[in-house]
């Protein structure tokens, strides 16, 4: 099968998830040089289909050609994918939000092996060609949705693919940006005339300029012709009719044009008031003196660029946010966060979904109804009505996270107004979804608004969306630059329609809209042969694995707070534990009961009380006095003196002295029960030498080697060090690959030519770099604040360290290659590194002591090993030859846990 | 009423949540199960299978004797080397003891003479050198004794010390390291599950929502810490009857239910200090170092892996603010001692008065992130 006209030729594909059919066998050819728009509402796996072509996802059934190379064998996609740019769905979803317009340009012109000066010329061409030139250095982060999505071009054009993939790219962008948008396209498409260009869209207006149209429907292919042709085929005038008209008859049927019935006319009170509202972040006004009035049973649409202070508005108004300055009422009571009855009345649907979507569509009614108090009774049959009006039937049961966008969003409004209220503040909530969802949403706003005369407060990015509302409002940097009926706007400004008229009122307002630089097109430049590219991909590559580490380096540079709790965290731990972990029993305290109160029992007891470890706190009088010592008072030891012990004493009959040691903190009972026999001891011999006698004991030669007056800080602070020098590699590098699979960023993995050794290494490298200073630093502590001298050999310490951060990180690399969210990887990291990092390194007891699943868990772990490096090099005087077990031991953990991450972590998505 | 029945429902749904996590869930039974059962088995209090090596310069029968007095559970059984490898037998951390008995020493000591044994201790081994080095002193004195018997009766003391260990006679560590285990897994859990529970509403936005239904955050943290302590309070129980008493065979003196209302005391603090800290986090890998912060000296320095005695009086007086301070201390009193509420509940008191506090610390922060999150 080669098509050499077809750069995408697909045959029979299907996938699915679970049970869910996304893709139904099928087949489809692109051809070279073309602009194909993939049509269709959501769920109908334009997605999955894009994803697959684009080799981010695994092929399950079906053959799928690009370039005429098998997108199945993972040989031929890493020769083809160099020639492919995909831009996910999702605003931004697989750039680096840390980093600056430059610095994620440049990080995918790293991955794809461009040299230096070449990627550098490369950045400016584009950014001046895509009117991002002005802000280079800002974070992606703080950019509008609309520049990302222009970053997002620039990232995937800078290494000139040859077919590029884009997954509804102007989604949740509003006019003037997608007008930008598709200009950029046409002029890189005048460019370079033989790129392909593939694009999913829920836009039917941006539809018209494309090549050829492929509509889609439950996982098949309804269609495909250019849109001239589709409207000719079906009849119809607009291609969204002619799409509709493509649709079986069992979707169509309960459709019905939207109707809009006028308000009634007459007074009608005002209910959300807007008067001067500003909100400072810092320096920067987000907004600027912001005045409304909307009335009841109103439907107000808010319009405006993306982070022109829409949300920050309504959220003014929720109460969510405080004012910086002006005044707001809702229902004519000020705006109180306080005020739990005024929050009865209103009802609010976030931009990202407030759903639980691990609860079912009825859990999570049932959980509002309840939050809102509705009696019981009317709560079921409020529910039920819901459930019948927005249409749950079929998905009563499903969890929210696997519903069909529109279906989720319809479930929002649902949970929005379960409690019927008077007024809903609604923020973008048919972003993502497909114009029939959205349709039916509208519907019942409609039926809100005009039957139960509730106010509706809505921000759209959907002119057709915004037609519909009774009075529109118009922001653009942080103030309202036009409100009044659609039709005022419209005939105002003198435009054909209300998009028209909004971009006229955003560049007469200025702002962003300025820097729409039409650049003339330059000579296409001598593209790099495809069969250069292709070599790019082969083997192990140094500068990719950089591009890893440098990005990652950035990332951790830009987070003061994550550096500064790595290395002055472990250096705070460090005093902490060098101070705190002591096993020196040096002050028991003890209470004595005195029966017998002679010089003999006094002078017994003068032991003791003379002794620098043993402090007296206390004199019994009773047995129960003991008792209680004991019991309650936690006292260390209980010394009894019997009556007649110094008459005892004189006679020769051996009294015995009662000694109570707690038990219930067993090593210090041992301790103190040494002691206790020592000074017994200590007195006996005494009385011997007044008396003249002298018993021969034996003699037993202690030797306390390595550490002669036994200070357990000689052998805890390089312990410490060991310890700490576990956790924060672990719990670093935990969040490290897991972060970026709940984020998205996980996708450059998949269809960049870099591979998952480098990924792994590249994120590796600066968290061993960061660890090492961490080591240097607690080395330093160690030498010069607790006067721990180093007796080995440094270099020897140091050699360990660096295997031992490395085989950390590693270890840290396994939990997150494995793991699918960040709790559960902090989680799985701080249980799997505690106890074999702090009871079972050799720390508190002798790794040669462990038998069973504990001696296990210590050979396995590496902190054993670097224990032994770090208490040898310190306190034992060991150099290279007495450890060179223990470092090749740490060595090897290296190897195998980045085998072990390799395993873990997928190619491509399943 | 209303707050209690908000309270309870928002609870139920961070049940929901909880059971959907697999992996999560499954990490949860392992570390109240295996973990506990590693760490009640192994150690780190007690003289307990020390590894000794002996040079045997004599090979007599007191030598053999003394070799053959080393025995379970304190020694495990001794390894003979040449006397040329003392050092790599302890540069290794192989041998916690050699034992070095010269040429001749039975001889020299029926001959009355004072011959010196040496015992070499590995003293970077803190606890168990010390405590297994006395134990040593005394073996080979008994055994010194036993053999000289013979030769000349022993001089009686002129007074006898009888010491009793109370409440915990044999000096098992068994069960103080499992209730220990037990704690340590109780910080961790319930500070990284309260903790990112707070950081994932904040990241999927649904703390906006919940922050504009009539909810207060008094009721939304209260909620947290009832349905996250509940799953931990079952754990601990759970642990402490399947693992403690029926696994390790532990016959629990004091009262179970007391202390499980400590347990139930010390959850409200600790989930109420990972709520604070998921307000103060920006994100995950901010709270992970953060809970490095927090839990690990709250846990290492409790008092339950070293003294608290032997530390510095400031860093003493500060960890009498920590909570994981009192909890050690009122297991102890109870599990061990058998103490009653009489004597616990001021303990009791200051783990739910600093819980309060945190808890407090955390409604206050709860507007502020949202605000902060723009």
């Amino acid at each position: 099968m080669s098509h050499p006209a077809s750069v995408i030729a697909v045959e029979g594909l299907s996938h699915s998830y679970g049970r869910t059919l996304a893709l139904d066998g099928v087949t489809l050819r692109v051809p070279t040089g073309a602009l194909v728009g993939l049509i269709g509402p959501d769920g109908v796996g334009k997605s999955t289909l894009l994803s697959l072509v684009a080799g981010a996802k695994r092929i399950q059934t079906g053959r799928v050609e690009v370039f005429g190379s098998d997108m199945a064998d993972q040989r031929h996609r890493s020769a083809v994918c160099p020639r492919i740019a995909f831009l996910p769905q999702g605003l931004g979803k697989n750039l680096y939000p840390d980093l600056s317009v430059r610095e994620n340009i440049d990080f995918f012109g790293r991955l794809f092996g461009e040299p230096a000066g070449e990627r550098a010329r490369r950045i400016d061409t584009l950014l001046e060609a895509t009117g991002l030139a002005p802000f280079p250095d800002r974070p992606a982060r703080k950019l509008s949705g609309g520049m990302r999505q222009k970053l997002g071009l620039c990232c995937a054009l800078v290494h000139d693919p040859d077919l590029l993939i884009l997954d509804e790219p102007t989604t949740g962008v509003d006019p003037l940006s997608r007008r930008q948008f598709w200009e950029l396209i046409e002029r890189m498409r005048a460019r370079r005339p033989g790129m392909s260009v593939v694009v999913a869209t829920a836009y039917m207006e941006e539809a018209e300029r494309f090549d050829e149209l492929i509509a889609m429907n439950a996982g098949r292919i309804l269609a495909s012709a250019a849109p001239a042709e589709l409207k000719r085929l079906t009849g119809q005038g607009s291609l969204e009719e002619s799409f509709i008209a493509l649709l079986p008859e069992a979707v169509r049927a309960g459709r019905r044009a939207l109707s809009i019935p006028p308000r009634p006319s007459g007074e009608h009170e005002a209910v959300i008031i807007a008067d001067g509202l500003t909100r400072r972040f810092g320096e920067f006004v987000a907004v600027d003196g912001v005045s409304f009035a909307i009335e009841r049973g109103e439907i107000f649409g808010f319009l405006g660029s993306n982070g022109c202070g829409k949300t920050t508005t309504m959220k003014m108004l929720t109460g969510l946010l405080p004012a910086s300055d002006g005044k707001a009422w809702l229902l004519g009571q000020p705006i109180d966060a306080a005020n739990m009855r005024l929050r009865r009345r209103v009802g609010y649907m976030s931009q990202s979904f407030s759903l639980y979507t691990e609860l079912t569509v009825r859990q999570n009614l049932d959980l509002h109804a309840r939050l809102f108090h509705i009696a019981a009774d009317r709560a079921k049959s409020r529910i039920a009505a819901l459930i019948k009006r927005f249409g749950f039937g079929p998905y009563v049961d499903q969890r929210a996270s696997q519903l069909p966008l529109g279906i989720r969003q319809r479930l929002s409004l649902a949970v929005a107004v379960v409690h019927e209220p008077e007024l809903l503040i609604l923020d973008e909530p048919t972003s993502g979804v497909d114009p029939l969802a959205r349709d039916s949403f509208w519907e019942l706003l409609v039926e809100l608004s005009r039957r139960q005369g509730v106010t509706i407060f809505v921000s759209t990015h959907f002119m057709n969306e915004a037609a519909r509302c009774d009075r529109v409002a118009l922001m653009h940097g942080g103030r309202v630059v036009a409100a009044g009926t659609p039709t005022e706007l419209v005939e105002a400004k003198g435009a054909a329609d209300l998009e028209d008229a909004f971009v006229a009122y955003l560049q007469s307002a200025g702002g962003e809209s300025s820097n729409l630089v039409s650049s003339p097109p330059e000579p296409e430049r001598a593209a790099i042969s495809p069969s250069a590219r292709v070599a790019s991909r082969a083997g192990f590559s140094l500068g990719r694995l950089f591009a890893y580490s440098w990005r990652e380096t950035l990332e951790l540079w830009r987070d003061p707070v994550r550096l500064g709790f790595a290395l002055l965290g472990t250096a705070f731990l460090m005093v902490v534990f060098g101070l705190g972990i002591n096993t020196d029993v040096n002050l028991v305290t003890f209470a004595a009961l005195d029966r017998d109160n002679t010089p003999e029992s006094r002078a017994y007891l003068q032991e003791f009380r003379g002794s620098p470890y043993f402090a007296e706190r206390k004199t019994l009088t009773s047995y129960d006095d003991l008792d209680r010592a004991l019991r309650s008072a936690g006292f260390a030891l209980a010394i009894e003196v019997p009556p007649g012990f110094g008459r005892d004493i004189r006679r020769g009959t051996a009294p015995e002295i009662g000694a109570w040691v707690d038990g219930a903190m067993p090593f210090r009972a041992e301790t103190v029960r040494g002691y206790l026999t020592g000074l017994h001891q200590q007195y006996v011999a005494d009385l011997a030498a007044t008396a003249g006698n002298r018993p021969a004991s034996p003699v037993i030669e202690t030797r306390f080697v390595y550490n002669q007056d036994f200070k357990s800080i000689f052998a805890m602070v390089p312990g410490t060090i060991a310890m700490l020098l576990a956790f924060m590699p672990a719990m670093l590098m935990a969040v490290g690959v897991v972060r970026e699979k709940e984020l998205g960023s996980i996708v450059n993995l998949y269809v960049t030519p870099v591979t998952r050794l480098e990924f792994l290494l590249g994120k590796q490298l600066p968290y061993v770099i960061l660890c090492l200073i961490s080591f240097l630093t607690l080395f330093v502590m160690a030498v010069f604040l607790f006067g721990v001298t180093l007796k080995g050999s440094f270099w020897v310490l140091l050699l360990g360290a660096l295997l031992y951060v490395t085989a950390m990180t590693g270890y840290g690399l396994v939990i997150s290659a494995f793991t699918r969210t960040q709790i559960a990887a902090l989680f799985v990291a701080g249980i799997m590194t505690s106890l074999p990092a702090v009871q079972f390194s050799g720390m508190l007891a002798p790794v040669s002591s462990l038998v069973g699943f504990p001696a296990f868990m210590a050979h396995t772990f590496p902190a054993m090993y670097f224990l032994r490096i770090s208490v040898g090099t310190f306190t034992k005087a060991l150099g290279f030859q007495e450890l060179a077990g223990s470092l090749l031991a740490l060595a090897a953990f290296i190897p195998i846990l980045i085998l072990i991450s390799l395993a873990f972590l997928r190619r491509q998505e399943l | 009423m209303q707050h209690l029945a908000n309270i309870f429902w928002l609870g139920t749904k961070e049940l929901r949540s909880f059971s959907r996590d697999f992996v999560l869930f499954g990490f949860v039974i392992y570390s109240f199960t295996l973990a506990v059962y590693a760490q009640a088995e192994s150690p780190a209090q007690e003289a307990h299978n020390s590894s000794v090596a002996i040079v045997d310069e004599d090979h007599s029968a007191l030598s053999r004797a003394i070799a053959a007095a080393l025995l379970p559970p304190y020694f495990s059984p001794p390894t003979e080397v040449v006397a040329g490898h003392v050092d790599e037998q302890m540069d290794t951390a192989r041998s916690t003891f050699v034992l070095d008995i010269p040429p001749h020493y039975e001889r020299d000591i029926m001959a009355g003479r004072r011959p010196a044994i040496q015992v070499n201790v590995d003293a970077t081994a803190m606890m168990q050198a010390g405590i297994g080095a006395g134990y040593l002193q005394q073996i080979i004195a008994r055994e010194i004794a036993r053999s000289a018997t013979d030769a000349e009766p022993s001089q009686a003391e002129p007074a006898k010390l009888a010491v009793r260990v109370a409440f915990n006679p044999n000096l098992t560590t068994q069960l103080f390291n499992a209730v220990m285990a037990i704690i340590g897994n109780v910080n961790m859990l319930a500070i990284i599950l309260a903790g990112a529970a707070i950081i994932r509403e904040r990241e999927h936005g649904t703390m906006d929502h919940l922050l504009i239904m009539p909810l207060t955050p008094f009721e939304i943290a209260a909620a947290k810490v009832w349905a996250n302590g509940l799953v931990i309070t079952v754990a601990v129980g759970l642990s402490l009857w399947l693992v403690v008493e029926t696994l390790l065979g532990i016959r629990i003196v004091g009262s179970i239910p007391l202390f499980m209302a400590g347990v139930t005391i010390y959850l409200f603090f600790a989930t109420a200090i990972g709520i604070f800290l998921g307000t103060v986090a920006r994100s995950m890998p901010q709270l992970g170092l953060l809970f490095v912060l927090v839990a690990l000296p709250m846990n290492i320095l409790s008092g339950g892996n070293t003294p608290l005695d032997s530390m510095p009086t400031f860093l003493r007086a500060v960890m009498q603010l920590s909570p994981s301070t009192h909890f050690v201390s009122f297991a102890q009193a109870i599990l061990y001692r058998g103490a009653g509420i009489d004597v616990v509940w001021p303990q009791f008191a200051v783990v739910g008065i600093v819980g309060g506090v945190f808890f407090a610390l955390s409604i206050m922060r709860f507007r502020k992130i949202s605000a902060a999150m723009m």
